[in-house]
This record gives C-alpha cells, sequence and structure tokens, in this order.
C-alpha cells in the first residue's frame, strides 16, 4: 500500500529529521506513529499526504510515486482544519465541491466521473458519527469531540483506502476520547482501510495501533516498529495484556 | 458598533429636532432655519430636482466602493497568500497608506479632467486602501493548518481561493467598506464642488452660496446624511446574509 524509500527531509536551514529513512505499510494495516513532541511524526504525516515533498527518496502509494495530495487519501489534521465560516454539512461536504469544481481532472479529483451518490454520502456519515443534528451548526458552535466527528466524516466521505490521522484525540477530554477511539477502530475495520495515526501518548498508541512505529529522537535513519495484534474491544483498555504491553512499550522507548 | 433598538433611535432624533428647533427659536437668523421650514423645503424640493441630485451622488459612491472592492480584494488576497509577495509590496503599502486622499482631489483632476471619471476616483482611491489593507491582513492570517487540510482535499490554488481565501476575506471587504464609508462621502462632497451639474456636493453649495436659500441648503445636508445612513445599513443587511458565521464566532 505505502513504501517509504530511502527518504531524507529536512525545514530549510535545519538539521535532517529523516536521513535515508524506509519504511512499508501493507493494505489494512493500522499504524501507530509514537513519539515525543518535535520527533518530526507530523512531518512524517505531511510527507505521506503528499503536502510537503521530500529533499531525496520516495514515498510510493499503490505503487505510484507521490507528487501531491492524492485523491484516495484522507487526513484529519490536529486542529481539525475545519472551515469557521461554513456549517457542519457544508465541512463535511467539501471535498465533494472540491471534486466538483474540478471535475475528474486525475490531478486534483479520481478521473473516474463523478458519483451521483455523493450528497447521499454526506447524509449517512453525519448519521453514523452522530453529528446530523447538529448539521446547520458552524464549528464554533460545537464541542470538540464533534469537531472531531465532522473531520473524521469530511475524510470518509471521499471513500479513502489511506487514512492519515495527526492526532486527532489530543484536545478531548477523556471519555470523548475513549468513545471516538473505539468508533475508529470500528470503522478502520469495517471499511478495511488503511490507517496511519500520530500520536505522542503511549497509551493511545498502544490502543489502537496493531502495528506501532516508533520515533526517538531525530534524525531517524532507521524504522523501529513493534508488532502490536490485539482484539479491538473496550475491556481490552483495561486488561493485564494492555498493562503489560505499556511497560515493554516505555522500556523501548527509553532505548531509542 | 451594533445598532441600538430602534424605539432607543426614535427618542435621540426627536431630542436632536427639539434641540435644533429650540437653538432655531434662539438664534433667529436665516442661516439657522428650524426644522419645520426645513421640511417644507425638502419635500418642496424633492418634487424638483434634488431626487436627481442624490441619485447622481448614489451612483457615484455605490460605483467607487464596487471599483475599490473589484481592484483592491483580488491584489489583497494575492498578496496575503504569499509570504514573500507580502513582504516585498509591504513598504510600499506602509507609506501610501496613510496619505489623506483628499489632499490627492486636485490632483486627480488635473490628471483626469473634470467629468465623472476622477470624481469616482477619487472615492475608489479612499477605500482602496482600505480594502486592500484589510483583506491583505486577514488573508495572511489564516492558519497554515487550515490550508493543509484544505489542500488535502485536492485542493489546488484555485480552488483555494474559491473555498477559502475569497469566504475568509469577506467580512474584512466588508468591514472595510465600512469603515471607509463616512471619508468617502466626505470626499464625495469635495469632488462634486468642482464643475459638476448634478450631485449633492454640488446643491448644497450651489443653495447655500448662490441661492442664499438656506433651508433647500439644509434639504441637502439632510439627503447626504441619509445617503450615508443607507449605504450602513447596507452593510450592515450583506454582513447578516453573507457572514452569518461572523456573528457566532
Amino acid at each position: 500500500m505505502l513504501e517509504v524509500q530511502a527518504l531524507t527531509f529536512a525545514y530549510p536551514g535545519q538539521k535532517p529529521l529523516f536521513e535515508d529513512f524506509s519504511w512499508r505499510v501493507a493494505r489494512g494495516e493500522l499504524w501507530a506513529v509514537l513519539g515525543p513532541s518535535g520527533c518530526g511524526k507530523t512531518t512524517l504525516l505531511m510527507l505521506l499526504a503528499g503536502l510537503y515533498h521530500p529533499q531525496s527518496g520516495l514515498v510510493l502509494v499503490d505503487g505510484e510515486r507521490l507528487s501531491r495530495p492524492r485523491p484516495r487519501t484522507s487526513v484529519v489534521l490536529q486542529d481539525y482544519g475545519l472551515l469557521p465560516w461554513a456549517t457542519v454539512r457544508e465541512n463535511v461536504r467539501l471535498g465533494l465541491e472540491i471534486r466538483r469544481f474540478y471535475g475528474p481532472d486525475g490531478r486534483h479529483a479520481p478521473r473516474e466521473p463523478l458519483d451521483p451518490q455523493g450528497e447521499s454520502r454526506v447524509t449517512a456519515w453525519m448519521e453514523r458519527l452522530g453529528i446530523a443534528d447538529i448539521a446547520d451548526h458552524y464549528p464554533a458552535q460545537i464541542s470538540g469531540g464533534q469537531r472531531q466527528r465532522t473531520a473524521l466524516a469530511r475524510a470518509l466521505v471521499l471513500e479513502p483506502d489511506l487514512l492519515l490521522l495527526d492526532e486527532p484525540f489530543a484536545s478531548l477530554d477523556v471519555p470523548t476520547r475513549e468513545n471516538l477511539h473505539l468508533l475508529t477502530l470500528q470503522l478502520a475495520q469495517e471499511l478495511g482501510v488503511t490507517v496511519i495515526l500520530v500520536t505522542h501518548a503511549l497509551e493511545e498508541a498502544a490502543f489502537l495501533g496493531q502495528k506501532l512505529l516508533l520515533l526517538g529522537r531525530p534524525p531517524h535513519r532507521q524504522a523501529h516498529f513493534l508488532e502490536n495484534a490485539h482484539p479491538i474491544s473496550e475491556a481490552f483498555r483495561h486488561s493485564p495484556a494492555m498493562r503489560e504491553k505499556l511497560e515493554t512499550l516505555r522500556a523501548r522507548m527509553l532505548t531509542l | 458598533m451594533n445598532a441600538p433598538r430602534s424605539r432607543d433611535l426614535f427618542v435621540a432624533l426627536l431630542l436632536l429636532l427639539l434641540l435644533w428647533q429650540g437653538l432655531a427659536m434662539l438664534i433667529q437668523k436665516p442661516i439657522l432655519p428650524p426644522p419645520g421650514r426645513v421640511a417644507t423645503a425638502l419635500l418642496r424640493a424633492l418634487a424638483g430636482d434634488l431626487g436627481r441630485h442624490a441619485l447622481a451622488s448614489l451612483y457615484r459612491v455605490i460605483l467607487s466602493i464596487f471599483l475599490a472592492l473589484l481592484l483592491a480584494g483580488p491584489l489583497g488576497l494575492v498578496l496575503g497568500q504569499s509570504a514573500r509577495l507580502y513582504r516585498w509590496s509591504a513598504p510600499f503599502v506602509y507609506l501610501l497608506y496613510p496619505i489623506p486622499k483628499v489632499v490627492l482631489v486636485p490632483l486627480v483632476l488635473l490628471f483626469f479632467g473634470i467629468g465623472e471619471l476622477p470624481k469616482v476616483l477619487i472615492i475608489t482611491l479612499v477605500l482602496f486602501f482600505q480594502v486592500l489593507v484589510l483583506v491583505r491582513d486577514s488573508a495572511a492570517a489564516l492558519r497554515p493548518e487550515l490550508i493543509l487540510s484544505v489542500r488535502s482535499l485536492g485542493a489546488g490554488r484555485r480552488a483555494l481561493f474559491r473555498f477559502v481565501y475569497l469566504p475568509a476575506t469577506l467580512p474584512a471587504m466588508l468591514t472595510a467598506v465600512r469603515q471607509s464609508i463616512g471619508t468617502a462621502i466626505a470626499i464625495l462632497y469635495v469632488a462634486e464642488l468642482f464643475a459638476t451639474r448634478y450631485g449633492l456636493g454640488y446643491y448644497i453649495y450651489y443653495a447655500g452660496s448662490t441661492l442664499f436659500d438656506y433651508p433647500a441648503m439644509y434639504a441637502g445636508l439632510i439627503v447626504m446624511s441619509l445617503l450615508g445612513f443607507g449605504l450602513y445599513g447596507m452593510v450592515d443587511y450583506l454582513e447578516r446574509r453573507l457572514c452569518r458565521w461572523c456573528q457566532i464566532s
């Protein structure tokens, strides 16, 4: 699904964050990228989204070299990136509007003609994510959890096969966060979509990731990863197995 | 500034009229006729050609606002969305912005003659920098995460303008117009003193200093105030229609 080959990236005038870095993600996998703030995990996500460009090396998605955002990759950024002047419904519809604006040009939008089912998918996802009754509210009027759901709906309406999430739960209170964890996992499983989720929280990574990419201090030259297969259920969060995983993970992070 | 309740407005208006009446009775000079006489003159003038003068002024202001938005809006957007263009243009804007545009009236008349064009151009000039600066700054203040998010949905430059920059700067355009209406009308008055046959500025000046018809002059002043009042109302209306989200956040 996704292949990072010998990637090097640095912000202008700074030391590289990634140097000759390679990593592979298979279709349908659920990855959590774990690392402290400033380690370059958001940057990695931007590179995978085609929003930043590496100085050298390649990002291949579906065997194709990535040079700009790809229509079937959806991204949810940390602050959700909702348009403050658009209602929840208009925000959820935004991706479709942009596709309609360009037409099926194969660059900004998929080459296939526009899907006439788009609008019904907007409604369906709003209902599924429990934001249908706030469809006419503006982002400033709704809670953090509802904004997060709006951003998720906006991403899912475009029927992605790759979903990139940057600290999507960071600014939510604990009950809302745990609630959304489970929802995200269920949706990922149900849709068979490949998910890469960036987080700085150990517990979140251990609960959400079936595989973990661990980033220590930059520059990153090698992908350190950890298998983390576990059942998707709320019960797992408080199980001894989870506690054990957290211990291993903590110890492993300290060695990086 | 929020509009006060209409009952309060009515009371204030009544008090102002009373004050006017009192002053007129106290001074007892033709240069301050009482409101009743001005009202009669106003009705008579409106039956005559005051309406035509008012329309000429209204047309000039509206056209200028439109031109200023058309010229400065897109330029502000372009300067605001690129950090480099912003940097290059900032010193020029900084130097030109504070020049009081009214001093350019004779200059514009020299360059463009005495027709309709220079009068409209002068008012456009007043609004131009106001719109430019507010639009530029509100475009520049957009969070990069928002732009990245919308780009990740497939938006290139054109879609960013359509779906992000334009709606984001609409409130700034309206604010700029609101802030400049007062100056625009003041300049309209000055511009209409030169080589015009129609316009409220001309009407007021002519009635006052040539005909010595003071009630008619006051009627012209009232219509000019109403023009400003009406334009504020128009901006308020557009803001309510186009920027519902501004009232919320």
